[in-house]
Formats: structure tokens, sequence, C-alpha cells
């Protein structure tokens, strides 16, 4: 095990105290007849890195996709149960999907800059829509800037805003991609394993920027990577099978794992 | 074995570079300002030009394009978003089928809808053969330029919250276009040259007319007129025409080479 290059906060919260950010019940994900998740309840907490570990094919990346309503745009897919974020049912009769995902930031396991657009104009994609809706103040210069810096990435392109997305390298792609997800200021951010494609130093960038977003946004965090989980998250979920078998703060989690399961999965028995 | 790879590959653009050495050496001479600018001469005296037919074959692709562009992309985003829908299934299959018509079909075709009903060969019916052609290739090439989008980019966009109509349109078309343009390109420089189809619908006109309704002149129907003809003041006008025909058509090829290269160039905003 390598040495974490960010330690987790010393006062790690403890998960049944926090405040809520998102609240799901019973939440089950199908793909045609297939349960890929199955009877999830958990709290996510607020302003914290929450972490969701698991073997690959575990469902951890379509109870992500859940969380922002992306799951159901694959060809057969629904979804059982409710999702709430910050008070509001996110599958509550009426909702628009859409309008949802405008709430929820989302980044991928592959960056994805628009290869048509600029830097600056990858930025402030989301941006467009939510400004037409009134949502957002301030002039689109102001707000590619801090999301930028926000991202940490502002110093390496203010020179460059208007080259192609595609010129610069995959780990500044990715941060590019955060900074896109954050412009519309949203209050959650979903990351779908964002280093899994970043060679070591990008990923350490990027988990530096994961860090410090807990101050301002509630991020969930998918990973295959353990030790990621416990160098950045606050709380961590394990999921098996589509199951979710142990959630507690990752020191938690890591140190003294109630379940079986969890303890031979995080100490590397399987997986 | 690698020898022989070269020379299948040199014989392989053997024919290209021959028949332009050919066609430049035999057109070349008859080719002059007055070729672009002025009529054909009655029979007997000579000079003159082909005018009306280069107008004509412009107007003829213009028509033609103005069909086959939008049904071909309009019918490509179908295929590309409801891939698996009875219709697309169908419509992918029927689209292979007609670009593999022989395009004499295509003209005979054109004639009993467009020629006969009215009673006189025109333009239009000319231009509809042509673009009839256009359909199944721009629909094809439409199709695997927007499945080449990764479903990633989509993904990324609905997650941003654009609508599905806004990420068909600002990110996958957008991203596609480069590729789009050129196989409209492409389907243009292969229409231009046809010949078949307009024998029963243009026709050809031994005059100036612009007029849709009218029978037009056109540069393949024009060489094939001349060529076939008993003058040799004729033959060295097909000779020529040819030249430009083919020119015309390598202009557009490019053309689609450059739009290709733009694909990795410098964005638009």
């Amino acid at each position: 095990m390598t040495a974490p290059a960010v330690q987790p906060p010393e006062s790690s919260i403890a998960v049944d105290k926090a405040k809520p950010c998102i609240v799901t019940r019973d939440l089950s994900a199908y793909f045609g007849d297939t349960a890929a998740v199955r009877n999830v309840s958990i709290t996510i907490p607020q302003q914290a890195v929450t972490a969701i570990i698991g073997p690959s094919g575990c469902g951890k990346s379509t109870l992500l996709r859940c969380l922002n309503r992306m799951h159901e745009t694959v060809p057969g897919a629904r979804v059982e149960g409710s999702v709430e974020i910050l008070g509001s049912a996110i599958y509550g009769d009426g909702t628009n999907p859409i309008a949802v995902r405008r709430h929820v930031g989302m980044v991928f396991q592959r960056p994805t800059p628009f290869p048509t657009m600029s830097i600056r104009a990858n930025v402030a994609a989301g941006l467009r829509i939510a400004a037409k809706k009134g949502e957002i103040s301030g002039s689109t210069d102001e707000i590619v800037e801090e999301a930028l810096r926000r991202a940490g990435l502002w110093e390496e392109v203010k020179d460059r805003l208007s080259e192609s997305a595609t010129a610069i390298s995959g780990g500044q792609q990715q941060r590019l991609c955060i900074a896109r997800a954050l412009a519309t200021r949203p209050r959650v951010i979903l990351l779908d394993e964002p280093t899994a494609s970043l060679d070591p130093l990008s990923t350490q960038k990027v988990e530096e920027l994961v860090y410090d977003l807990r101050k301002t946004v509630t991020v969930v965090i998918v990973t295959h990577n353990m030790q990621q989980a416990a160098r950045i998250s606050d709380c961590t979920a394990f999921l098996l099978a589509g199951e979710l078998i142990e959630f507690d703060s990752t020191r938690e989690l890591f140190t003294a794992p109630k379940d079986s399961q969890t303890e031979a999965y995080v100490t590397g028995r399987f997986g | 074995m690698i020898g022989l790879t070269y020379l299948a590959a040199i014989l392989a653009t053997l024919p290209l570079v021959l028949i332009l050495v050919h066609l430049i050496a035999k057109g070349a001479s008859s080719l002059s300002l007055a070729f672009f600018t002025h009529m054909p001469r009655p029979v007997g005296e000579s000079g003159g030009g082909m005018a009306n037919a280069i107008v004509g074959t412009l107007i003829l692709i213009g028509v033609a394009s103005l069909i086959g562009l939008p049904i071909g992309i309009g019918a490509g985003l179908h295929l590309a978003e409801k891939r698996t829908t009875p219709l697309a299934y169908t419509v992918r299959f029927l689209s292979d089928v007609l670009n593999g018509l022989p395009s004499i079909v295509i003209g005979i075709s054109a004639w009993e809808f467009l020629v006969r009903p009215v009673g006189h060969f025109s333009a239009l019916a000319g231009g509809v053969a042509l673009g009839t052609m256009m359909v199944p290739l721009v629909t094809r090439t439409t199709e695997e330029m927007l499945l080449v989008v990764p479903t990633s980019l989509r993904e990324a966009a609905l997650a941003l919250g654009y609508p599905k109509w806004r990420t068909s349109i600002a990110v996958v078309l957008r991203t596609a276009l480069a590729g789009i343009a050129t196989g409209a390109l492409v389907a243009v420089a292969r229409i231009a040259g046809e010949t078949a189809p307009l024998l029963f619908t243009a026709i050809g006109n031994q005059f100036w007319s612009t007029s849709l309704r009218e029978p037009i002149a056109a540069l393949p129907l024009q060489i094939f007129a001349y060529a076939t003809g008993p003058y040799d003041e004729w033959h060295r006008l097909a000779w020529a025409g040819a030249l430009v025909l083919i020119t015309i058509i390598l202009i557009i090829s490019i053309a689609a080479r450059f739009a290709t290269r733009s694909r990795f160039g410098a964005p638009v905003d």
C-alpha cells in the first residue's frame, strides 16, 4: 500500500450526525429485467466526500447514475424507490430529469470535453442552458474563471482559453470537465471513476481537487481504487452484487468494518 | 510480397494518372476563355464553347443537392438516433438497395414520373434523378459519422442538463459535422458526372436555358453528344468538356478532403 498523498481529515465526520444531502430509500435500478442495484437505502452527508467502492460490476456506477437520473437514459433501464436531494424528491411526479441534471454535476471515467468547442466554450456549455433560466448570476467570463480556478486549471489554461479543448493533456481535460460541471454551481457533484484513465500525477491533482471541493459541494465518487477512497473520502459505502453491504465513516469502514465481506474486500482478499 | 503491394498501389492510381494526362493532352489545347463564355456554334462553324452546359451542370448539381442533402442528412440522423427500430432497419436496407441501383434505372423512373406526365423533358426531372442518387449516399455517411461520435460525449451533454434534441444538435451533429460535409461533397462529386439519369430527363439543350421547366444542357450530355458526333471540331470540344468536368469533380473532392482536415483544426468559437 502506498502512503496516502492526502491524509483523511482528523475530524472524520460521524455518518449519522452529519446533515443529510442525498437520501435514497429502497432504491433499485434495472437494465431490462436485471437488477443492477437492489434496495439501497443510504444517507449521504452534506459537504463531504462519499466514496462508493466495490468489485467490478457491483453496481456502483449504476447507483451513482441514479442520483442525477442518468440511469434512465439507457434504453430499457428503469429505477424503483426514491431519491431525495436536499429535500426534493428527484423521482417525484412532475420532476423534470433535465432540471435534476442541471443541479447535480457529473464527471465520467474518461475525459469528455466537447471536441468542437474551445476551452472557454466547454466550461460555459452548461451555463448557456442554465443562464437562460436566470439561475446563475455573473458574466460568463467571471464564471468561467471561477470554475477553472476551483478546478485548479486556471493558471494552466488562462492564456489559451480559445484553443481547442482537445489540445490539452488528458489530466487537464478531466479537470476541465470538473470545471464544466462546477460552472453551473451545483450543490452536488458525482464523479464516476474520474481518475481511472489518468496517470499518477494527474490522479494526484484530481484527488487534491476533490479533497478541496468538500468545502463547497457534496461529492460522491465511485472508485475501484480503495487507497483512493481511503485518501480522499469522509464516508465510504461498500457495494456487493448491487446491494449496500456497509456504509460508515471512511476511517471506521477501513479500520473496523462491521461486516465480514467488507473486511474481506478492504483487506484485499477479493475484488 | 511487399514489392507486389507497391506494384498494386501504383497500378491502383495509374488509371487516374493516365486519364488526367490524356485529357490534358487532348483537351487543354481547346480550352480557352471562349469555352467557358460562349455557346455552342452551329455545325460547320469553328470555335464556340460550352457555357450553357457548364451552367446547366451547376444548376443540376444545385437542384440535386437541395433534394439529396436535407433528406439524406435527416434520414441519417434518424437512423443514428433510432438505431434498432423496424423502420430504421427497413430504411437502412432500402438505402443500400437504392445505392446499388443502376443509374439508368433511376433515369427511366424519373422519366416515367416526371417527364411523361408533363409531356416534356426538364431540368427539374434531371435534378430529381440526381438527387435521388445522392440520398442513400448521404444517408449512410451521415449515419456512420454520427455513430462515430462517442456515447460518452452524448452522456456528458445530457449530464449537463441538455435536453435530448439539443444534445443531438449541439454536440453530436456538431461533432460529426465535418464528416457529414465530407460525405455530402463526395456524393456531389459522384453525381456531377452522371450521364445515364440525364438522358431521359434533362436530355440536353443546344441553347441557353436556366429554367427548371425546360430541357437543360449538362457537361456529360454535351460530351456524349460531341464525342459520338462526326466532326473533329466536336471531338476536340468533347475532350475539353471532359477536362472541365473532371476538374470540377477534382475541386469538389479536394474540398471534401479539407472539410475532413478541419475536424482536427481550430474550434469554431
